[in-house]
This record gives C-alpha cells, structure tokens and sequence, in this order.
C-alpha cells in the first residue's frame, strides 16, 4: 500500500533536502522549528491488465454508446493525441497513447472505418520530431498512416484548414482544425498528468487557432486564474475554455474522449533516489547522489542535459475512462487528485521550489529562462487546491542555474522575447498589449512553426502569462545559483545560496518567517486550508 | 621641446604588437611611441601656420600605430619619424582657436585642387599625398614635415583650418575631427536609402566614431531607424541620446535588425536586412557579422580602420553586398542635393549633441603610457575619448582622476 504525502516538520534531526538545480542537484538545509517540507504520494499501484483497462472504457463509456457503435463504413473518424509536452519525462514504451489508438483503430477496422486521420494536438506548441512520434504511437501506426498524409500535426496557422464551430455569450470564437470540424466524430487521447490538463481543453486548445486562444491566453486571464491546479470555478482560464467546450459540444462534432492518468513513479535508477524521503536513503543512496552530482558538476551542460531528456520514466496508468467529455473528466480529476492530493495547513511565508531540467515546453530541449519562470510560478507555484501555498506577499525562492541559453530550433522567438520585450517590461498585461501582435504576425516564426520545430512565435508570451498569478501573489521572487544579469532581466532577485537568500528575504518576510519546501518530484498538488 | 614621436624600428612594433594584447600600458612602454626632444617644425611655405595645440585625441588609428596593428598598406603613405595627433584643437600665433581638418590635400600640398572650393580630402587621385613639397603623410599626425597634435606645436595649411566659435568648449572642439568622419560614414549610407520609406542602418560597435556616425544619422538622413549594437551601458545610453531608435549589446543585434527588417533567419544570415549597416569596430568579426545582417544590394560602410582580416565573402557576392570605405571626410553631398563641408555639419554636431560630453579623461604628455592604456581599453573602463591636454593649465584642467 503506497504511502499518502504528507507534511514534514523540520527539526534539529531532519537531513538537508534536496532540491533541483535544473541539470543538476544540491541538498539544503532549511531552518529548524519553522520550515516543513511537502512530501508527495508515493506512487499508486498502476493497473494490473492496462490494455484490458482501455478496452473496457472504450466499450463502457461514460454517458455515451460504446466506441464500436458510433464507427460505421463511410465515416470520417478524427484521433487526436495529447503531444510532447507529457508526459514528463517521457514514458518508457509502449505509450499509453499508442496502447490507447491501436484498440481504437482495431476497433474502426473491425467497423470497416477507412477514412482514419491521426492529428497531434500541438495548439502553438512545436511539431513533434519523427522519433517523438514514434515514440508516442508506436512504429506500427506511425508507418501505417505518417507515409500518407494521415498522421500529421495541427496547424494553428493554416487558415485554409481550420473552421470556425460558433462563438460563446462572451464572444469567444471557437475555431479548430478544418478535418476535426469535419469529423462524424472526434477520438481524443488524453493523458491526464495534472489536474489543469483534459477536459474541454484537450479540444478548444490542442486544436485550436492562435485566434482563438488569444481569447483567454492573456496575462490579465491568467492574472485572474486564481486555481490552475484546483477548482475550476476560480480559474478565469478554465471558465473560458469551458464556455467554448459548451460551443463544441453544441455546435461541433460528436467527441468521445478517452482520458487516462499516471501514477508518480517518475524516474528509474539510478536516479530513484530524486523519489525517495531523505533520511529514507540508504547508504547506496546518498553514495549514488554524491557520484551523481560530482558528475554533473564536471559534466558539460549540454551532455547532461543530454542524459536527462533519454531518461524514460516507469511511470504507468493508474486510470482509463472515456465517453462524454464532461463526465469523464470528473472521474479523471478524482484519480489525478488520489494520486496527488497532498492535505497542507496554513500557508507559509517562503515556498521554496527546485526547478528541474524539463517542463512541459522544453522536451528535449533547453530550460530557457523564461521557461524557468514558468515552470517555478506557472507550474509549481500553481500546485495548490482552495489557496497558494504561500501567503499573498509572501517570498518564492527557486533554485536553477538560469544560464541565459536558448534550443535555437525549438524556441527562436524566445531569444527575441528576452532580448526585447524583457528588458522594456515584464509585466504580462503591458507586453501582451505592446508586443504580443508583432510576434504573432513575424513570418518567420510564422514558417518556423507551421514548417521546422519551432514554438509559435507567441509562445514565450504564453509561458510567462502562465506565471501571471504567481508573479502578482509573491512579495519577491528570488533564485539561487542562477546567473545574476539574467535573473535581474526576468525581474527577480539573484542570490548565490539558499542562506544568502533567506537573508535576502528577510526584506519582505521579516526575519523568523515560515518555510515551506514543496519537494518535486514528484508531482503533487497540496490542498491548502 | 618634448613631443611624442613614433619612429619606425620593427623590433619596436613587434614587441608593442604582442604586448598589446596582453596589457596596453607595457605595449606603449616597449613601443615605438617616445618622449623626444625635438625642434618645432618650418613652416614649409605662404598660407601655412603655426599651431598651438590645446588638445589633441587619441584616435583608434593612432592605437593601431602605438600597438603595431596598422597595415603594412601605410608604410608608403607616411613618413617616419612622426608626430601623430589629427583630433585637435589649438590655437594660431594670432590667437585664433581652431581645429584642423588634418588631411594634407591638394592646397596644403601646393597642388590645383580637383575643383574649386574642395576640401582637403576631396579628389580622385591620392598622388598629391606623397609628392609636393612635404614628406609623405596622409595627413598631419602621419606626416614627418608638419609635426602633429601630440607635441606643443605644429604646423597646418589654412586650408585645414576652422575657426571654433567661441561659445564651443576646447573639449566639443577636440570631438570635432571624429565627428566629420562619423557624420561622413553617416552619409554614405544614404545612396541605398533612396527611396525606402523607412530605412534601416545598423551601427556595429558604440566608441567615439560608432557614436558620431549615429549622431550623424540622426541629423542628416531623413527618416532612418537606427539600430545600435553597443558593448558597454555607457556607450548604449550615449548612444540612445545621440537618437538611436534600439539599443542593444553586440550579440543580439541580429536579432534586432532582423525584427525591425521583418526578416527570416536564413543560417547565420538574415534573409533581408539592415539597408546600410556601419561598421565601427573594423575587425574580421565586425564585417563579417555586418555582412551578415545587410540585406542584398544594401551597404556595409567600414568606417573602423581594419587591417588584414579574413572574411568569407561568399555572402557579399550572392547578395551584391556593397562594401564601402569611409575614410575621413570632404565635401558631402546631402540628401536634398546640397553640396556641404563635412567640417561644418561637424562643428555644428559638436555644439548641438554637446560633444564635449564625450571626452572621458585628459592625460599630460608625458603621461602617455597611462593615457594609451586608458585609451585602449576605454569602453571597457566607462570612457569614450581620452585625450592629451597641453594647454599651460593642464592640471586644472585634467579628468582623469574623475574617469
């Protein structure tokens, strides 16, 4: 029985803790008596027969006909798939997404459905490599349909293959890939890794124009989403994006959503230390850590990077459902929540967050820094239920290199957004007026996107609006070991440890403030009360 | 009296040429620069006159000399030993304050100038510089007969002389020379901007000739985006107050013209570009990026002073690249036709953009191994133009504590 997440109190006994240093480690010792780490759950047994599990969603869907009974000779079937952003790290194979498309497509066959596309829902995000694609769907599939022109990825910019399904009371206009909207019915795959992720955001995102998410992909939207993680009712986000599911479900073609979550078990050995409770470690373990970090100390940046992105996780599915969107996401979000509900009291006056080599717009690639903001306050910072773990005002102390380093294939505009837009603003609601139309309408991150693997050039707008919330929440943001100039461009604080830092802090949050340490991996989602 | 002379010994410039990489105060110990005794120069004929030097720049020719950089290309354009300092102000025996336009043309030289009213770097024909009655030298500060600016006195034609208006500082004054050549570069840009309804120059590099090159920009070629890559925050905020539109550090000044030129990023070069782009550093780098980021059939204006560099120009001849010189200055002809001295719309820079802001530190003579320490590695130290300053009251004068 795998132990639920909990709340550690740091005393005089408690070991320093680890924390993440983008492609590296460091343990720190935070401050007896008012200092607590957030430990997660452990890893959920995952399903014992998970192929036998998807079959059983597809023929018991929730609110719907069994998939088999809506497939028919003649039709025009639509699969869509969560792209590279997820899982993290990548899983080892078979991928839940190709185990979930082969019952699919074995199904379709069995109905006589030959006219099948398989579309990755990237929405702005980059086109996946041929070996992420395989890697997410497998050869079989990739070889059956990529060769012709039925495997392919969305295109945001496409005007001549994206079709507008109506508009919501607030005006939202709903556009979407011209072959979804044409579709007698729509698969889409989901992989469910954290609670902000499915539902009616599968659809109105991942296939969606860059029209159409400019509507709630705002700095003042994410200003006002006051729960990424949690209650949907207080994410401005959520509710616009909700507002448009209501328009596909309306006026769109039929959807039978297939939405599947994973357990914690993020990172195999040697590295499966990073999962394990520090004064948990064993001999082996505190050697494997001293080895490993002495490694990536003398280790090229980009060689260790390099290590990282091959690791495939052992993580595995934990849950399948599909049907009706809005009721299988409900059940998608109880198992998402069983795995990842950590209940916390109070909130703290410091959050520390180690900030990892990878998020979910960096796969195989760079942490950039402006992805370094977004991971700390878009993503880390929002993984909370009822409230922020840290109090309004209150200090985010991160810890990363924050090297000024760009994937100059994945994320061009980025480089432009650093060395122009950050240095006139960094607020999310003054850039998203001033700059966010000269990048969307570059035409060479225009052709870069929709050609190479690049992020759409608005991208970085998006990944900083992310941590909008988080950015306005905290009193001072500071990071630790990160290069100072551009930490000072991303408009926070460089400190050079976590002492200097406390000290640092001690301007906002006076000088005995309350610590809390949100241990990551692996992912949780503290229920504040 | 004592003047600082540079004699031609190899053993000297080759010490000087290794040393200055490692520490630009040892190279100007061991160089061929020195502190000599020397008699004043003759006045080589009518019309030429003595000049008492209040100050005189150093210029980064002149550090190519002292450092053993310069091209070989010059050995037969001068004329050794010299005195260099062309950036100068001083004074007449009459007591005129002037600074001097130091290229040694056609009249200096006793020559018909090329057509009447030139200046004295007009003309299609270098011959003149290194016949006629004087030594050779390209101009006063290269030239053995005339002396230069680093020594008390000198000697200039009264065609090289312009009268400083007595509202201008010594310290605008000395900018003055600079400033043409910048305000020349300026101008050179401007045959490839006809026509474009906003055109684009990027200027590489933000010293004293990077900064009077925008200064130029601002005032004398209509409706231009000037885009700026600037190393130091010193040079940067000089540079936005000289009227640059973006100011950005070397290494993203792709970036930044390819956003203002609407380019795609085509390797390392844009697709488009910059229509004109200046070149102020003049190392194999600098030209090679400004290649880089100017659109086919635009224009690089080398204004730095290279030396042999190595360049591919694979680039430049697919895109019809114009590689331009800009050496000093002479008659202009402006955007709107006029016909101007380059001297003129420099002196009335100096006053407008208060040039005098630009001189960092002022050195006695025989200080000059600090001075060119300080000079070589001014952007670096938060400086632009350091300058030897002879007036009696030197040391009421000298900034140097202040830099």
């Amino acid at each position: 029985m795998p132990r639920p997440g909990f709340v550690h109190e740091v005393d005089r006994s408690t070991p320093p803790v680890l924390f993440w240093r983008g492609e590296n480690f460091s343990l720190e010792k935070l401050p007896a008596g008012r200092s607590r780490v957030i430990y997660p759950p452990e890893p959920l047994k995952a399903l014992d027969d998970i192929d036998g599990a998807i079959v059983h969603a597809l023929l018991n869907p929730h609110g719907q006909d069994p998939l088999p009974a809506q497939l028919f000779p003649g039709m025009k079937l639509t699969i869509a798939f969560d792209d590279v952003s997820l899982p993290l790290p990548k899983m080892r194979t078979p991928d839940i997404r190709q185990r979930v498309m082969e019952a699919v497509l074995d199904m379709a066959a069995q109905a006589g459905v030959d006219d099948v596309h398989i579309i990755a829902a990237l929405g702005l995000h980059r086109r996946m490599h041929e070996y992420e694609l395989r890697h997410a769907l497998g050869d079989r599939i990739f070889d059956a349909f990529h060769p012709r022109g039925m495997l392919y990825q969305h295109d945001a910019e496409d005007p001549e293959n994206l079709s507008i399904i109506g508009t919501t009371d607030h005006g939202e206009v709903l556009e979407i890939n011209k072959r979804a909207a044409d579709s007698d019915l729509i698969v889409y795959v989901n992989i469910n890794s954290v609670p902000m992720d499915g539902g009616w955001k599968s659809i109105t995102t991942g296939l969606a124009s860059y029209k159409c998410l400019s509507h709630h992909h705002t700095g003042e939207t994410l200003q006002n989403t006051k729960s990424l993680m949690g209650h949907r009712k207080h994410s401005a986000l959520h509710t616009s994006i909700w507002r448009l599911g209501m328009v596909l479900r309306d006026q769109g073609p039929t959807v039978f959503q297939i939405e599947s979550t994973l357990n914690t078990d993020m990172f195999p050995a040697p590295f499966d230390f990073i999962n394990k409770r520090e004064w948990e470690w064993t001999a082996k373990d505190r050697a494997t850590y001293l080895g490993t970090t002495k490694a990536l100390n003398r280790m090229p940046t980009r060689m260790a990077r390099k290590m990282f992105h091959n690791i495939e996780a052992p993580h595995q599915m934990t849950s399948v459902q599909a049907g009706d969107t809005e009721l299988v996401h409900e059940i998608t979000l109880e198992h998402v929540y069983r795995q990842q509900l950590v209940p916390v009291e109070g909130q703290t006056d410091i959050l520390t967050l180690g900030i990892p080599y990878v998020c979910p717009y960096n796969p195989d690639g760079i942490m950039n820094p402006i992805l370094v903001m977004c991971m700390g306050l878009g993503y880390l910072f929002n993984m909370y239920r009822n409230k922020p773990l840290v109090r309004e005002g209150g200090v985010i102390i991160m810890t990363h290199p924050t090297y000024r380093e760009f994937h100059p294939v994945h994320h061009p505009s980025y480089i432009d957004f650093f060395e122009q837009v950050l240095p006139d603003t960094t607020d999310p609601v003054v850039m998203g007026q001033k700059w966010e139309k000269q990048y969307a309408e570059d035409e060479w991150y225009r052709h870069l996107y929709r050609t190479g693997n690049a992020y759409h050039g608005v991208h970085p707008f998006y990944a900083w609006y992310w941590g909008a919330h988080g950015q306005q929440h905290a009193g001072k943001i500071i990071i630790v070991g990160g290069d100072a100039p551009t930490v000072r461009r991303l408009g926070f604080t460089p400190a050079s440890t976590m002492d200097d830092a406390f000290e640092i802090a001690t301007d906002v949050v006076g000088r005995a403030p309350t610590i809390t340490h949100l241990h990551v991996p692996a992912l949780l989602v503290a229920d504040v009360t | 009296m004592r003047a600082l002379q540079v004699d031609k010994k190899i053993t000297k410039l080759g010490m000087a040429r290794v040393l200055s990489a490692l520490s630009p105060a040892a190279a100007a110990k061991v160089g061929p620069l020195d502190l000599v005794s020397i008699d004043p120069p003759a006045l080589p004929g009518d019309g030429w006159h003595r000049v008492h030097t209040h100050l005189a720049g150093i210029c980064g020719s002149d550090l190519a000399t002292v450092e053993g950089h310069a091209s070989a290309y010059f050995d037969d354009w001068v004329s050794f030993p010299f005195v260099p300092g062309h950036e100068v102000v001083g004074h007449l025996d009459d007591g005129r304050r002037v600074v001097v336009e130091p290229v040694l043309g056609h009249a200096a030289r006793g020559f018909e100038p090329p057509f009447p009213g030139a200046a004295p770097g007009d003309g299609n024909d270098y011959a003149h510089l290194v016949t006629g009655h004087l030594e050779p030298g390209i101009q006063i500060g290269f030239c053995n007969s005339t002396c230069g600016g680093w020594a008390p006195e000198f000697v200039a034609h009264e065609s090289q002389l312009h009268d400083v208006p007595d509202s201008m500082s010594d310290e605008a004054a000395v900018l003055v020379e600079p400033a043409a050549g910048g305000i020349h570069a300026a101008l050179l840009t401007w045959p490839v901007l006809v026509g474009v309804d906003r055109p684009v120059v990027a200027v590489l590099g933000a010293g004293t000739m990077g900064l009077c090159a925008i200064a130029g920009l601002r005032r004398y070629v209509p409706n231009v985006q000037i885009i700026v890559g600037a190393r130091y925050p010193h040079q940067q905020s000089i540079a936005t107050a000289f009227g640059a539109d973006i100011v950005v550090k070397p290494d993203e000044l792709a970036r930044a013209v390819r956003r203002a030129s609407s380019s795609h990023m085509v390797g390392d070069y844009l697709s488009g570009g910059a229509d004109a782009t200046i070149d102020a550093v003049g190392t194999s780098d600098s030209i090679a990026q400004c290649l880089r980021i100017t659109r086919p059939r635009g224009r690089v204006v080398l204004m730095g002073m290279p030396a042999d560099v190595s360049v591919d120009l694979t680039g430049l001849w697919h895109r019809e690249t114009q590689l331009v010189g800009a050496y000093t200055y002479g008659t202009e002809t402006m955007p709107d036709g006029a016909r101007r001295r380059t001297f003129d719309l420099a002196i009335e820079t100096a006053q407008a953009c208060r040039l005098e802001q630009l001189v960092s530190a002022t050195y006695r003579l025989d200080e000059y191994e600090d001075a060119i320490a300080h000079a070589a590695s001014a952007g670096r130290r938060g400086a632009v133009k350091v300058a030897f300053d002879l007036r009696p009251d030197a040391a009421k004068h000298s900034t140097k504590a202040s830099s």
